[in-house]
């Protein structure tokens, strides 16, 4: 069962809507109790990275999201500001961040119009589980203004280029991450949901 | 690269797509839900929704099919009409939209703009704006003054400075809907549009007028847009009568690509 996590700053019915229809039992979770019965989990993300860390803290699902995530490594799947909380710091509103994949978020300079909105092409840059089948420029939707920075390139699965290239698929362990609306992202991001939902991340040789 | 995108927009009526001319005498299309999935597996890029008699009637949105649609769609989708309150946006995203579209509210209410881009992100709110080219006058140094309800009440608002003001408030999108092109098949106002994109740094979406790829395409070069609304080019029954067809979302975009705008290749096989 994977828990999508609904919280006041998520898009989590997207999500939910999305599993619908491939058929992956899922279930929206607003609270710790029902985190503890969840085998998998997305975090899904809209807004601003501290409102999104304020509302997690807020419904109390911020101690039992660490606790499986980081002692019972339960796989996990970040969606847009649902990843760029994992890093460490981010720029928007100079806040920290969960810290769980090292590095930082920094906003997009340069002349090109913020926020990015719409379909940029994706390319896979190492492989993973989660980009099985994906195309070799996969288009997927985006929406951001600020963007992830690993400092483990080992942790970069995919880029894309926006005024200057960025992170936009991110794994460490049990945890991996879009960086794109993977639930917005048409059949391509379809099939990557369907990836997550049978990743099993303790049979990976690294 | 980030590519131009093709947005089909719904005139909603009574939970069917309805298609109007200059804002008035809609005709019906089909029922939302229908449509939605049709166009998602045409591989549209993007859908935006108005209950366009919500804000009129002063009733909230129907969110009943705002949720059929949302069922239907797994590309970006837009909803708007009749938003009044942080808690009406609330609730159309818990309903399955992306971003909102506020517009004759927005004109009401300006701080509505501020308040949503500061609890949902900026990227969340789209400020949609009916223009209409009235000429210089005093009080509308660009020509073109902001109308609401419908295009039925004008406000005195200079189109250019509403569009600032927009963003300044937090707007992160903003489109451009010409009411003197609206369902005329006879091409974007690309002047307005391209005023607004020079006016402002956040996307701009070309909005009434497109009934052939050429408008599409001159959206987005002369108009300098980064989405282009488009209806009647796709289901708008009147299309015929005006000497044009209806196209398939495959055929403009085919179209689109040899005229040199990139847009999101269309895939030809299923994934999974």
């Amino acid at each position: 069962m994977i828990g999508v996590i609904d919280y006041r700053a998520g898009n989590a019915p997207s999500v939910g809507y999305a599993l619908e229809r491939l058929g992956v039992d899922y279930r929206l979770v607003a609270n710790g109790d029902e985190l503890s019965r969840c085998d998998r989990i997305i975090l899904p993300g809209v807004g601003a990275a501290a409102a999104t860390i304020d509302s997690l803290k807020s419904a109390g699902l911020l101690e039992p999201l660490t606790k499986s995530v980081r002692d019972e490594k339960t796989p996990i799947l970040g969606i847009c500001v649902g990843l760029q909380i994992l890093l460490e710091h981010s720029e928007e509103g100079d806040v920290a961040g969960l810290g769980w994949i090292p590095g930082n978020v920094k906003q997009f300079t340069g002349p090109l119009r913020v926020p990015q909105i719409g379909w940029n092409s994706v390319k896979v840059v190492r492989p993973h589980p989660l980009v099985e089948g994906f195309p070799d420029a996969g288009y997927c939707y985006f929406v951001n203004s600020y963007f992830a920075t690993p400092s483990n390139p080992d942790h970069v699965i995919a880029t894309t280029s926006y005024g200057e290239d960025f992170c936009s698929i991110m794994a460490h362990e049990n945890i991996v991450a879009t960086q794109f609306h993977a639930e917005k992202s048409g059949e391509i991001g379809l099939s990557l949901l369907t990836n997550f939902s049978t990743w099993n991340p303790e049979s990976m040789s690294s | 690269m980030l590519t131009c995108r093709l947005i089909a927009c719904f005139d909603v009526l009574k939970g069917r797509v309805t298609k109007a001319q200059q804002f008035e005498n809609n005709i019906d299309v089909a029922p939302a839900e229908d449509l939605a999935r049709e166009l998602y597996e045409e591989q549209i890029d993007e859908i935006i929704f108005y209950d366009i008699t919500a804000s009129v009637e002063r009733r909230p949105i129907d969110l009943d099919t705002v949720r059929r649609v949302a069922r239907q769609v797994f590309v970006p989708f837009t909803v708007g009409g009749g938003i009044r309150s942080v808690a009406d946006m609330f609730a159309v995203l818990k309903a399955g939209a992306e971003k909102i579209s506020i517009d004759s509210m927005a004109v009401r209410e300006p701080d509505l703009i501020r308040q949503g881009a500061q609890e949902f992100g900026r990227q969340c709110v789209v400020l949609s704006t009916q223009v209409r080219n009235v000429g210089l006058r005093a009080g509308i140094p660009s020509g073109y003054e902001v109308f609401i309800d419908g295009a039925r009440e004008a406000t005195g608002l200079d189109a250019i400075d509403w569009v600032k003001r927009g963003e300044e408030l937090g707007a992160g999108e903003i489109v451009v809907n010409s009411i003197d092109r609206d369902g005329t098949a006879s091409g974007y106002d690309l002047e307005i549009t391209r005023a607004v994109a020079d006016a402002v740094s956040v996307p701009i979406i070309a909005s009434g007028g497109a009934g052939t790829v050429e408008h599409i395409a001159q959206g987005f070069s002369a108009g300098g847009a980064q989405g282009a609304i488009i209806s009647s080019i796709l289901y708008s029954p009147r299309l015929e009568s005006q000497g044009l067809k209806n196209l398939g979302v495959e055929e403009i975009k085919n179209d689109l690509a040899d005229r040199g705008i990139e847009v999101r290749p269309f895939l030809n096989s299923g994934l999974h």
